[in-house]
């Protein structure tokens, strides 16, 4: 069985949960996972930390797992872990709060750093009527031209589903180029 | 207990609120980056600061402050021997080169930057060592720390932001296609337009330039508010992106494109 993974990040609430939950073929489960001297970078004792984790069974060979961050600030030191050997990232943006905004370009840039691998930036509910327009929040997020900053509704399986497929055109165009 | 630790648990506006409060006297050494700080306190007020080797004499303060020309400064330190900084002192109040009102402002600056420069140092080793005096042959200020601690406040704030807007050093920068013209940038920040390039890290740009980790995000903050730049991943030598061998069970370039049409073709059907 081979398995390969996505990581879905964000600033807190910005609907990573419901993202997940409406492709995932199991209950997102809050998995708690423990974590290590070996890991851990501010904290002393060992603590654990909750995180949603889905899954997508492809076939009897391949499943992909959708791994979402923890929101808190605290703690981003599981970012690095979680980002080791993903396929690719979402940033999941609340299009209602711009005040989560600054944070939610802090953590974009933060995993660009951790790996060189391609990301879309979904704007979550597009639905409500005080969503920012998607260009506003372009520039707000200071995304460049080439980022692609989609529009979602995380309750929406369809739009889910276009967020992770425009992921995967990207992760694929970026292996063509590596021809 | 002895007061001892780590600027990366205890901060130094922190420290100086606790030296303030408890009217300490004795000598906060700290262990920077690339140097050393002495800053010394009697009853919780500043008297006198020092960091690494810099020469922070009665003369080579004046003559930062623009009160002794580089000529006099000269000839001080070439003729003065054996003369501490309060014999000095006196000998250029008599000679009508400066009064004592100049002295003390001018030693109470070049001290509160020091302790400023202190305040971008987020990590080393810090002591107090409550029998450690200033230096006899130093002139010591009287200076509540009160306005320093506000300072270090906001800079605390600002550096948070700042650490927010720019999480690493270890990304490029380039131009974006906004045209350059009539800029009026400081002399630091041309410095740092001097390296921008993709392959330049900013981490790198800062060593060059010789930034601290503070001012480098300062200053790409502004440009980057600015529209005139964008951070970007490093160029390295390979031009291509490189597939991280974790990202896939298989190394066979053919079978990861598989793999991932699979997944298209899998989502595609949800």
């Amino acid at each position: 069985m081979q398995t390969v993974k996505m990581v879905v990040t964000g600033p807190f609430s910005a609907g990573k949960t419901q993202f997940i939950q409406s492709v995932s073929e199991i209950d997102v489960v809050a998995t708690e996972r423990k974590v290590s001297s070996a890991s851990e970078r501010s904290i002393k004792d060992a603590t654990t930390v909750a995180m949603d984790f889905g899954r997508i069974t492809v076939d009897e060979d391949l499943v992909l797992y959708l791994f979402g961050t923890p929101g808190q600030k605290r703690f981003d030191f599981m970012w690095e872990i979680l980002s080791e050997g993903m396929l690719g990232f979402i940033v999941m943006v609340d299009s209602t709060r711009p005040e989560t905004f600054r944070e939610a370009r802090s953590i974009l840039e933060t995993f660009r750093a951790y790996a060189p691998t391609p990301f879309v930036v979904a704007a979550n509910k597009q639905d409500k009527k005080d969503a920012w327009e998607l260009e506003d929040m372009r520039h707000a997020l200071r995304l460049d031209a080439k980022t692609k900053l989609l529009p979602c509704v995380a309750t929406n399986k369809t739009q889910v589903k276009q967020v992770l497929l425009e992921l995967l055109y990207s992760i694929l165009a970026e292996m063509e180029s590596g021809k | 207990m002895a007061l001892r630790g780590n600027l990366r648990d205890f901060t130094i506006t922190q420290l100086l609120n606790l030296i303030n409060l408890a009217q300490k006297t004795g000598t906060l050494v700290v262990d920077g980056p690339s140097e050393q700080a002495h800053i010394s306190f009697r009853d919780g007020k500043l008297a006198y600061a020092k960091i690494g080797a810099e020469d922070n004499s009665l003369a080579a303060v004046l003559h930062k402050g623009n009160k002794l020309n580089a000529n006099q400064y000269r000839a001080i330190a070439e003729r003065s021997g054996q003369m501490t900084d309060k014999e000095l002192g006196l000998l250029l109040i008599n000679a009508g080169y400066v009064s004592q009102e100049d002295i003390l402002l001018n030693l109470q600056a070049y001290f509160t930057d020091v302790i400023r420069r202190l305040f971008t140092w987020v990590e080393g080793f810090f002591r107090f060592e409550n029998e450690m005096l200033p230096p006899d042959d130093r002139i010591n200020v009287k200076l509540d720390l009160e306005n320093l601690i506000i300072e270090g406040s906001r800079q605390l704030r600002e550096w948070e932001e700042l650490q927010d807007e720019i999480p690493s050093l270890d990304m490029a920068l380039k131009f974006t296609d906004r045209p350059m013209t009539n800029l009026n940038l400081s002399v630091e920040e041309w410095r740092v337009v001097k390296y921008i390039n993709p392959k330049n890290t900013m981490k790198q740009i800062a060593s060059a330039a010789k930034l601290g980790d503070m001012e480098i995000r300062r200053i790409v903050y502004g440009l980057i508010q600015a529209g005139l730049v964008e951070m970007v991943r490093p160029l390295s030598a390979h031009a291509v992106p490189q597939v991280n061998p974790k990202m896939f069970p298989t190394q066979d370039k053919e079978e990861q494109k598989t793999l991932i049409n699979k997944l298209i073709g899998r989502i595609q059907k949800l």
